[in-house]
């Protein structure tokens, strides 16, 4: 700690992927980089505190579910034994081992790493709380401060207390009796699944009529069918009224269809969305400006309200996704360099990893409908597909968004087994402006789930392999 | 509290600007109105006054440095609660694809990269592509069509300023060899009013397809003319040069050929011809080529061209001139005859159509005929003169009795006279 100055060319305030994407880049276009983060090694929200550690738990619930499951096909497995300390012990070595790989890439491309809080002081320079430098001067800034978990107004989170956000309830505490999961988005259905896999009884409330509200319905349905036997309770359009911690539980109190319940939980997760991490940043002595809900305003190359400022990633707001954050961080790396780079993906994928997955890209019929965007949907679903079958996951579909005359993939969207991994060549399509034909006359390999994809799209051509077109 | 003052829009076509001189230093309280600082911006130097009463915080730019339209320069400590700044003159970038309500022209990632790079809006572009997809190939061969038809008058593309093609560095490295391998070098920034030439006669050489014409003046009685009547016009402030007598000749010649005084506009297909007759002037200066305009020089005595043009060519070379007086020529002139030159070529100051080049008058043997009919060689003053000329505009045998009657004009200052009224 002390009164050290440093100068840089570039400054990324944040280590998550918006920043490390951007740093990487800078660096490797010859720029002098430094990146701040408040967490001690870099990686984010994503690698410490979401993305990573829920997907090594999920993993794990997918693995008992599987055990579950393969007792119908004969396989039959003893009850898990869950050893709380070893599971978190591994969610530490694999956030360990990506953080390894983070630091030796940024080292390797000479870019320093500082640990610290930076808020500005001037448009060209922050100052730094708890770090061994206490200010920094930079010509040109990258924000990519991420976003938090929302609070419920009043209902303050305590470190240790039964009252958890996402973070909270990744250190894995221990799995409560009973467990309430308060918003029916990603984040509550993720996490839930996860506790209730792991032994928990799971009541999810959502405020809205339903689940993943910007997800199309149909997605869903599968899904929540399966939740259901998976949670106590699924709940939609609940409006909390109360919650109180006390030694025993949390008491909540929530009305549903107009009447009023109490229960009480052991544990409480709250995952009613996230907000940027706009508000500290002394942004005040800069020109960039917010929009209304604090996410920084920028245009499509990155570039705040003060043009040597850019945001990335949840801070500059658009979908809270790592991957469109690190695009972002690579877009505004290269602006910086003097490329005409620019943000201009059409399909942002989006993954659920729930039990079964969901996963979309490019237009989605709500967003059709409202844009008043003409599409026909084809839709295959799993029950059709032989590698579903084996899987014993049939209730999974594939369906396509295309344009009505040329067959032009729109949209994709996917409910079922690794969804994950099949919605990149749906996404490949959109970006190529492909048509149904082109997906189609693709070989695609048998049997596969990503068959599926081209047997909807055979739909559009009329003449599916594996079910019958609608004219028979 | 704070208030960032900012690069503001300077005008069309300004996108950056060199601050000349900063006229305020931290903790220093200023007026609204006062002088804050000096840049330079397409040749010419402005002073910008403080938007803001207050007390100066930080000082973002120094003496030397490039700022782009919207950059903070200065930022205030103002008794005003709201935070404030000038960003209202900035305009807002606009999107990639231009028009929202469009719907998204099917192209591949990279394809749409290439569209960004060669500044191509996708839905310009015709598709060759089934079902009409847009390739690689549609966006180059729009692009080299564009560049093709289109003066650099396209619309200025906000942020970064627009260069002809050639002034761009390329991305990446210079492509140049280590010079310093062989001995000592030095880099100098390529700024300002050396870059502001660059910019223009690259995009003069590149879209204008040039021809000169060479012929030679004699001037033995206009030089003569000129010493009868140097004291006179000194007397009245202003200096009888060679160059006011091209400037009247070239009026007439341009008010009988009215192509000469035109530009042309390819977007609209359309020749420009305008009923002014403003001419520039080539001014070598310490800092760089200026071209300060003279207008109206149809409806001004040479004793007026005289003293205003003298008044131009100091204010250029003190710096002191405004950016307006730089504008509006409808035709140049270029008089290398004073540094000694003699025979040269010029590049039509675009988006004019000529430019008139002068060489120095040398005493040189010539023929003369006399009334009987007898040849005989006389030492009389002779000077080059140059018309280069738009091709795409005009032909040669029009430049050809163009120059002519320049020179009709110039051999003779009863001609001069005679055509002048």
């Amino acid at each position: 700690m002390g009164d050290m100055e440093m100068n840089t060319d570039l400054l990324v305030i944040g280590g998550g992927p918006g920043g490390y994407g951007a740093a990487f880049r800078a660096a490797d276009l010859g720029f002098d980089v430094v990146m701040v983060d408040q967490l001690p090694r870099p990686g984010g929200g994503c690698l410490h505190r979401g993305c990573i550690p829920s997907k090594t738990f999920l993993h794990l619930a997918e693995l008992i579910l599987d055990a579950r499951g393969a007792k119908r096909m004969g396989l039959g497995f003893a009850e898990p034994h869950l050893d709380l300390s070893a599971m978190r012990a591994w969610k530490e070595r694999v956030i360990d081992k990506v953080a390894d790989g983070l630091e030796t890439l940024a080292k390797r491309r000479g870019i320093l790493l500082v640990q610290g809080q930076a808020r500005f002081d001037s448009s060209n320079s922050v100052r730094l709380e708890g770090a061994e430098y206490s200010r920094i001067r930079f010509k040109q800034g990258i924000i990519a401060t991420g976003s938090r978990p929302l609070e419920i107004p009043g209902v303050p989170l305590m470190p240790g207390g039964r009252i958890m956000d996402s973070a909270a309830a990744l250190m894995l505490p221990d799995i409560p009796q009973s467990l309430l999961v308060v918003g029916g988005g990603y984040v509550g259905l993720e996490l839930g699944s996860v506790y209730g896999a792991f032994g928990s009884r799971v009541t999810l409330v959502e405020r809205e009529d339903r689940l993943l509200t910007q997800v199309d319905a149909d997605l869903v349905q599968p899904m929540q069918h399966r939740l259901s036997k998976l949670m106590t309770d699924i709940l939609v359009g609940v409006e909390l009224t109360e919650m109180q911690e006390n030694d025993e539980g949390v008491d909540v109190r929530f009305t549903l269809a107009g009447k009023s319940e109490r229960r009480r939980f052991d544990r409480v997760l709250v995952a009613i969305g996230r907000i940027p991490n706009s508000d500290d940043l002394g942004l005040e002595h800069t020109g960039i400006s917010l929009d209304t809900r604090g996410y920084i305003k920028i245009d499509d190359r990155q570039r705040t309200t003060d043009h040597h400022l850019f945001a990335v990633g949840d801070v500059a707001g658009g979908v809270m996704l790592a991957h469109k954050a690190t695009r972002e961080g690579r877009v505004a790396a290269e602006v910086i360099a003097g490329q005409k780079s620019g943000f201009d993906a059409r399909a942002i994928p989006a993954v659920v990893y729930t039990d079964p997955q969901i996963s979309w890209c490019g237009l989605t019929e709500r967003e059709a409908k409202a844009g008043d965007i003409p599409y026909v949907v084809q839709k295959f679903p799993w029950k059709y597909s032989g590698r579903a079958q084996t899987m014993g996951m049939t209730d999974g579909f594939t369906k396509l968004l295309t344009e009505p005359q040329s067959g032009r993939i729109l949209g994709v969207g996917i409910c079922g087994r690794n969804a994950e991994g099949l919605i990149s060549e749906a996404a490949l399509a959109i970006e190529m402006g492909a048509t149904a034909e082109d997906l189609a006359l693709t070989v695609h390999p048998h049997p596969t789930l990503s068959e599926t994809e081209a047997e909807a799209a055979e739909i559009f051509q009329g003449s599916p392999t594996h079910m019958l077109p609608a004219s028979k | 509290m704070t208030s960032s003052f900012r690069l503001p829009d300077l005008g069309e076509g300004v996108h950056e600007a060199e601050i000349l001189a900063l006229s305020v230093s931290p903790g220093q309280s200023v007026r609204e109105g006062d002088i804050i600082m000096e840049i330079e911006t397409d040749k010419a130097a402005v002073e910008i006054p403080s938007p803001f009463s207050g007390t100066v915080s930080e000082l973002l730019v120094k003496v030397g440095d490039m700022a782009v339209v919207g950059d903070v320069l200065i930022t205030f400590t103002t008794k005003e609660s709201a935070t404030t700044d000038n960003s209202a003159a900035v305009p807002d970038t606009a999107a990639v694809d231009t028009g929202r309500n469009q719907r998204p022209v099917p192209a591949s990632p990279s394809t749409r990269r290439l569209a960004r790079e060669l500044g191509v809006d996708l839905h310009e572009v015709t598709p060759s592509g089934s079902g009409g997809i847009v390739t690689k190939e549609d966006v180059e061969s729009h692009a080299a069509k564009k560049t093709d038809s289109e003066p650099a008058t396209s619309e200025p593309e906000p942020g970064p300023p627009q260069e002809p093609a050639g002034m761009q560095p390329a991305t990446g490295r210079t492509g140049l060899p280590d010079f310093a391998k062989w001995g000592e070098i030095e880099r100098l920034p390529f700024r300002s009013i050396r870059r502001a030439t660059a910019n223009q006669m690259t995009s003069s050489w590149t879209q204008i397809p040039h021809v000169h014409c060479q012929d030679n003046v004699d001037i033995t009685r206009l030089e003569a003319f000129r010493q009868k009547h140097k004291t006179e016009i000194e007397a009245a402030g202003g200096r009888l040069t060679m160059t006011l007598f091209a400037m009247k000749a070239v009026t007439t010649a341009l008010k009988n050929y009215p192509y000469f005084n035109a530009s042309l506009d390819l977007q609209a297909q359309e020749i420009v011809l305008k009923h002014f007759f403003n001419i520039g002037i080539a001014v070598d200066t310490d800092h760089g080529l200026l071209v300060p305009v003279i207008r109206d020089v149809d409806r001004k005595s040479i004793k007026e061209l005289a003293v205003e043009v003298d008044g131009a060519i100091t204010r250029a070379r003190a710096g002191t001139h405004s950016r307006e007086e730089m504008q509006g020529g409808t035709f140049t002139i270029t008089n290398a005859g004073a540094l000694g030159g003699s025979q040269f070529s010029a590049i039509i100051n675009h988006p004019e159509v000529a430019i008139l080049g002068l060489g120095q008058g040398r005493m040189q043997p010539a023929v003369i005929t006399d009334e009987r009919g007898r040849d005989e060689i006389v030492p009389r003053l002779i000077m080059p003169i140059l018309l280069c000329f738009d091709h795409r505009v005009v032909d040669g045998a029009d430049a050809i009795r163009f120059l002519r009657l320049v020179i009709d004009a110039l051999e003779d200052p009863d001609e001069l006279l005679i055509t002048m009224i």
